[in-house]
């Protein structure tokens, strides 16, 4: 058991308390159609009469079922579960006792409210961890209280406080009304990690039903009497703005309400402002169709104010950066020159990735409603305390009069970081004078940018006659940012050690990917190291194994961002688990680890070619990730991040022609499909008690090295540049 | 703008809308039925799948005028309680990560199984590729077919 103090201001549950009576919270159902507060028919408890509020994060009915606010939003990682899990193993409250509902945005009550960096229940498992805690400990306080006993005579489990010697019991729901006056403890006793009983298992996903059946989750779903539909139309190339357009021709379209330009320029833009246009035209009107038919219809005239870049341009970019980019950050150790001079081999190889959008299923879209001095938000969006200002710095209102809720998220993938699409909806609110649900096209989504930035990277390794790796150094440029994590592996393994990270100039608008930048960087490092264990004669696991040994026992450098022992724990348990090192006919296996987002992962892919075509048999993945919180589901998350960085290396690209994208929809711009996802992949975690980090990026980089090394057993040739399916070499 | 008598869900919906829109808005829009989603507009991701009689059909490119009298089914009608085998074999399975496309490969899966109900893993992977699940939720997907093939048979 561990004893933590909270850290909880008596302010900020003061606050809390008062929403009990004010109502703040309760209530809180606003998506149509969508009641969290329901129960499932099979739900074990009856529906409350009266709710009590504990605290921000949990509010218990009389009949005892639990409402545990999720705070974060939800991408498809899963957190409306697993973090109310967390919440209910301190609470102690039956899991069928507990319905989930969705926290609106609020500083006061949580924090590190967004969903980004695989951060949600890393940076909360603390917060979430006390707040079931303090709230078991107030409902104790409050029976103790009404006994007269002291609270160590009492104990309290799956919803029931029990005295320890003696005859009375009370649920948490008799109980829940004298707790909300009790004075939240300083300190509180939390779980041992021996003590779990919900962390570690396997929940179902709460809103499953409600997904199976069509219920209107999504910020696409929403829908408010009164509100008009809009839809945008950017220029066609970065590098063009608007001048005009056949505004009364639109105007009088059936359907159309409104036509004009917009435009949502931040005098002092944050760092979730990316956005490729700034000036857009809107059109409002009822229907979504009609909408589209105006859009169709628009004749504008765009100015081009920019470069018109080109993929040629962008290669020839990345090439010169190479040789004499501007380096962002870097790292020495030892000296690789003098070292490559002395070397047996040397093996010098260079890979490149293209532009790629985040195409998540669900388009940018979201529902505003200003007036003339507030703001209210509803959508998908992984930062809304970014959105909240965003929206205050254009409406000029003040942040406590712009309101964000939040839906469930059709995708993030980090696209739904950038905020701009809630500050058009916002903006076209504002001049219609009518609340407004903004919904891009897939075109729209497509080719407005805040894309994964291009990368090219030189590895260059060298061998001394007994096969040892003395030097290795790495040079990666990126439009517009380097793709090097200078004290990442190798670094502190390798004497002679040098990263360069270097960046080059693009008026295409770039952001956040998931896995930025090590959702290439692994890709690269691990295929090159491949070649470099066989260029050793060394198998590639043991050859890794060894620069890990190096690491623990005589690491070079100051520092290096990552534990070997768990590095190397991982590719041992793959290496296990794939029982490494047997061969079966026609199967050809690649391995890859990666350490990005405090996580481990270690792949092993096997690889049969059939009728030519490259198909992944089978993957093994093992992962530390700390305390597995929600086992099934993180193994969901690692499967789905294997199948989107073999889907994003072999198939996807966005090519430039003129400033604009030559893939607009998915006619064009590949993504992964049933039949080219791998048959089978198992999942094993390591087993530890440390803190819990998070599963939305790490188990897709490696996946990238393990594809390209298993493709080159599969077809002897050996991939360097993405999307592999477009290399000539490539079979099929 | 047109007037049609929609067999939708075993109910009859009349609605006055221009005869092009495809059944995606008419759903979306008109009637207030969100669980078909919109994902590319071209027939390419399957998000958008109904079915028309017996046939999974993409409502995107299917326009209101050419329903007729054919029976519409999206996933709020494929069950009455969230019980269709498919429905439990995905909950059975916990397949969803985002849930965005989900609707669109039960309502695919559901009619393909109608008429192979003891499909091959590469029949399974031919009839579902025409559904993307950007999270790559693939494996579960087809664990689910399976799941729901065998419920039926038992």
């Amino acid at each position: 058991m561990t004893l933590i103090k909270t850290q909880y201001n008596r302010r900020s549950f003061i606050k809390v308390s008062a929403a009990a009576g004010g109502g703040m919270l309760i209530g809180f159902s606003w998506l149509n159609g969508c009641k969290p507060n329901t129960p499932e028919p099979e739900a074990g408890v009856a529906m409350p009469k009266e709710w009590f509020e504990i605290n921000g994060y949990i509010k218990i009915g009389d009949t005892g079922m639990v409402t545990i606010y999720s705070p974060n939003p939800e991408i498809g990682q899963n957190v409306r579960t697993s973090m109310p899990m967390i919440v209910a193993e301190e609470l102690d409250v039956p899991w069928e006792n507990v319905v989930v509902e969705q926290a609106p945005l609020n500083t006061g009550w949580y924090q590190n409210q967004f969903a980004g960096g695989s951060l949600s229940i890393r940076l909360s498992w603390n917060a979430l961890r006390m707040a079931g805690a303090t709230g078991r400990r107030m409902l104790l306080e409050a029976a103790a209280k009404e006994w007269g006993v002291q609270l160590s005579d009492l104990t309290a489990s799956e919803g029931v406080i029990k005295e320890i010697n003696g005859e009375r019991t009370v649920t948490y729901g008799e109980i829940a009304s004298k707790a909300v006056g009790i004075e939240v403890p300083k300190e509180v006793e939390l779980k041992g990690v021996k003590d779990f009983k919900l962390i570690g298992s396997c929940i179902k996903n709460v809103d499953g039903k409600k997904i199976v059946t069509g219920q209107p989750l999504f910020g696409l779903d929403f829908h408010r009497d009164g509100m008009q539909l809009a839809m945008i139309q950017h220029p066609p190339a970065f590098g063009m703005t608007i001048k005009d357009f056949n505004e009364a021709e639109i105007k009088s379209m059936p359907g159309v309400k409104d036509a004009f330009i917009v435009d949502t320029t931040l005098e002092e833009p944050g760092g979730f402002d990316e956005k490729g246009f700034k000036q857009l035209i809107a059109i409002v009107g009822e229907s979504t169709w009609q909408l589209m038919q105006a859009k169709k219809a628009l004749k504008a005239n765009w100015e081009t104010t920019g470069e018109l870049e080109s993929s040629e341009i962008h290669v020839k970019r990345l090439e010169k950066a190479l040789v004499s980019g501007e380096v962002q950050e870097s790292r020495r150790d030892g000296n690789p020159e003098a070292a490559f001079k002395k070397a047996a081999k040397i093996i010098e190889r260079t890979y490149s990735a293209p532009f790629i959008a985040h195409n998540t299923l669900e388009p940018m879209n979201f529902f505003a409603n200003v007036t003339e001095d507030s703001a209210e938000l509803i959508g998908p969006t992984q930062t809304p305390e970014a959105l909240e200002g965003s929206v205050a710095k254009l409406l000029n209102l003040p942040l406590e009069n712009v309101t964000v809720n939040m839906t469930r998220i059709g995708g993030g993938f980090g696209r739904r970081l950038y905020v701009h699409f809630g500050v058009e909806a916002a903006a076209i609110s504002k001049k219609i004078g009518a609340p407004v649900k903004l919904i891009y096209s897939r075109e729209d989504d497509m080719t407005q940018g805040t894309y994964r930035p291009t990368y090219r990277s030189v590895y260059k390794a060298g061998l001394d006659e007994n096969n040892n790796l003395i030097a290795f150094t790495v040079k990666g440029a990126g439009l517009p940012e380097g793709p090097v994590f200078p004290n990442r592996f190798p670094a502190g393994a390798v004497e002679n050690y040098s990263a360069e990270k270097i960046k080059a100039p693009t008026n295409v608008t770039t952001g956040a990917w998931r896995a930025p930048r090590s959702n290439f960087t692994a890709g690269a490092e691990q295929a090159f190291l491949d070649e470099v264990a066989e260029a050793a004669g060394k198998d590639p696991i043991d050859f890794r194994l060894e620069l890990f040994d190096r690491a623990i026992k005589n690491p070079v450098g100051e520092k290096h961002e990552y534990e070997a022992e768990r590095y190397a724990g991982v590719l041992k348990l793959v290496k296990e688990k794939a029982d490494w090192g047997t061969t079966k006919p026609n199967v050809h296996r690649g391995v890859a680890a990666y350490f990005c987002h405090s996580t481990y992962v270690a792949e092993v892919f096997d690889m049969v070619l059939n009728n030519g075509q490259p198909i992944v048999e089978k993957v093994w993945c093992a992962v530390d990730c700390g305390i597995v919180v929600n086992r099934d589901a993180a193994k969901n998350m690692i499967q789905g991040g294997v199948i989107d960085g073999i889907g994003h290396s072999m198939y996807s690209q966005l090519t430039f022609e003129n400033g604009a994208p030559k893939q607009m929809n998915f006619d064009k711009y590949q993504l992964i499909r049933h039949s080219q996802a791998p048959k089978e992949i198992e999942v094993f975690f390591v087993e530890n008690e440390i803190d819990p980090t998070g599963l939305g990026e790490p188990g897709l980089p490696p996946a990238i090295g393990a594809l390209a090394n298993a493709l080159y057993k599969a077809t002897g040739q050996r991939h360097y540049h993405q999307p592999f399916v477009t290399e000539k070499q490539v079979v099929g | 703008m047109a007037n049609f008598n929609l067999k939708i869900n075993g109910k009859t919906q009349q609605l006055d809308v221009d005869p092009t829109t495809p059944m995606l808005w008419v759903l979306r829009d008109h009637l207030k039925l969100v669980g078909t989603k919109y994902g590319c507009g071209i027939s390419q991701c399957g998000a958008c799948t109904i079915h028309l009689g017996d046939n999974a059909v993409r409502s995107c490119q299917l326009p209101v005028s050419a329903v007729g009298n054919q029976e519409i089914t999206t996933i709020e009608g494929l069950s009455e309680n969230g019980d269709h085998p498919v429905q439990l074999a995905w909950m059975e399975e916990d397949v969803y990560q985002c849930g965005y496309c989900q609707a669109g490969q039960i309502m695919n899966a559901s009619a393909f199984l109608k008429k192979n109900p003891n499909p091959t893993d590469e029949e399974i992977e031919g009839a579902m590729n025409g559904n993307i699940c950007r999270c790559g939720t693939y494996t579960r997907i087809k664990k689910a077919i399976k799941t729901a093939a065998n419920s039926k048979i038992a």
